[in-house]
């Protein structure tokens, strides 16, 4: 079932207006206070594992967005027909359906982005982020806002990623978009004789990172969590 | 000899979370006390344990290019190797799923301590990463090779939770920036416990 009937068919149910309030802030509230990463603590072991470039980070991001709202509608469309004992591993079934898809694109088209990021792929089906979103939301919602929401915390997700793998790559190895045609040797451009900071490089450096970027966060947006 | 140096190198070295970071939201949202995370990774244990050999059987003859031979010539060229993560998924959920009625039905004492934690597990990364990690092995494991894997994966990822609990219970009574309390402080935390871990990795075995 694709994108396109998924919103018809919630075109023809309801007369709200497909980019209500209400469904934009499906898409906006990921990307800030309801971050999947920084505050729902969801899918933070890729978070770690493939950021230390660009290119795999952008790859990575573009494949859970596209798991996550896509498995989001399909459940959505069954939600009434899901015995509740057996949820998770229909969930995880068509869940896996959908990564098998995005692996075997990305084996086919970007063969070494998909050596790179090895088992991370695979491991998509277990990101907490697309269970978490088809438990949460999914299971209880139409397909259209279902749909929004998964690409909105895709978004959320990919956001953080880029960030992590900004700052990796740029301190770890002095470049920026390293492996496409545009790479850009920051450090070496301005003259400046730069070496590599290991432990960026490290999954730990990525660690310490998204502690800082969860400090900076919530300095920012005053969300606050007890002990 | 061979294998108490696998189960070694899994433990500590190749440390499921402190190496390759799988299994990180049920770590940081179940370490918040020492004696939940105990049972936690010892739920991990045991699926971990009993999960990736049975991958291994099923990747061995099954999944691999030719591994059908055995149901006779004709399936000599048949590879089913683009179905493997969705047979593997469905494996660690079936057991997961039949460990918890076992351990309700036979031992509710255990079933009050590790059930709550047994549905949380089919979803860990770390199980189906261990059975991923243990596929793409160079040379190949045998069955007793994945075993062992299995279990010290399982109890490394236990160390790193019990652990990350028992510095989060001290961690109380700090003082800590308000806006790094929880989740900031916790990471920074995992992070510098991962950079000792790496000391590790000066071990000849």
């Amino acid at each position: 079932m694709s994108a396109e009937v998924a919103e018809i068919v919630q075109v023809e149910k309801t007369a709200e207006p497909l980019f209500s309030k209400k469904n934009r802030k499906l898409i906006s509230n990921p990307l800030d206070i309801d971050n999947p990463i920084t505050v729902q603590v969801l899918g933070v072991c890729s978070a770690l594992a493939v950021t230390s470039q660009i290119k795999p980070a952008f790859f990575m991001a573009l494949g859970l967005t596209f798991v996550t709202a896509f498995s989001n509608v399909i459940i959505s469309f069954m939600r009434n027909g899901i015995p509740s004992r057996i949820r998770i591993i229909v969930q995880l079934a068509i869940v896996s359906v959908w990564v098998i898809l995005v692996d075997q694109l990305l084996k086919a088209y970007v063969y070494d982005i998909s050596k790179q990021l090895s088992v991370f792929v695979g491991l998509i089906i277990t990101n907490c982020i697309v269970m978490g979103r088809l438990e949460a939301y999914a299971m209880g919602n139409k397909p259209w806002p279902s749909f929004l929401d998964g690409l909105g915390n895709g978004l959320g997700y990919g956001m953080i990623l880029l960030i992590l793998a900004f700052f990796r790559e740029l301190f770890g190895g002095g470049t920026l978009f390293k492996g496409w045609d545009f790479e850009w040797k920051v450090f070496e451009s301005m003259g400046i004789d730069y070496q590599g900071n290991g432990l960026m490089l490290l999954p730990a450096g990525a660690c310490i990172l998204l502690g800082i970027i969860i400090w900076i966060q919530r300095s920012i947006n005053g969300y606050r969590e007890a002990h | 000899m061979d294998l108490i140096n696998l189960g070694i190198r899994s433990i500590f070295i190749d440390n499921m979370i402190f190496a390759y970071f799988l299994g990180m939201c049920s770590f940081l949202a179940i370490s918040k006390k020492v004696k939940t995370a105990f049972g936690l990774g010892m739920a991990v244990i045991f699926v971990l344990g009993v999960t990736v050999p049975l991958n291994w059987l099923i990747q061995e003859y099954v999944l691999n290019p030719g591994a059908l031979a055995w149901l006779g010539a004709d399936f000599n060229d048949i590879d089913l190797g683009f179905l493997q993560f969705i047979v593997f998924i469905a494996v660690i959920a079936a057991i997961v799923q039949l460990t918890e009625m076992a351990v309700e039905k036979f031992s509710p004492a255990l079933y009050g301590t590790l059930g709550i934690f047994l549905p949380l597990i089919a979803v860990n990364c770390s199980i189906l990463g261990g059975a991923l990690f243990m596929v793409g092995k160079n040379p190949p494991f045998n069955l007793a090779q994945a075993t062992v894997y299995g279990v010290s994966s399982g109890i490394g990822w236990m160390l790193a939770i019990v652990a990350l609990a028992g510095v989060r219970e001290k961690m109380k009574y700090s003082n800590v920036p308000a806006p790094l309390r929880g989740l900031g402080i916790t990471f920074i935390l995992v992070g510098l416990m991962s950079l000792g871990f790496l000391s590790f990795l000066g071990f000849s075995l």
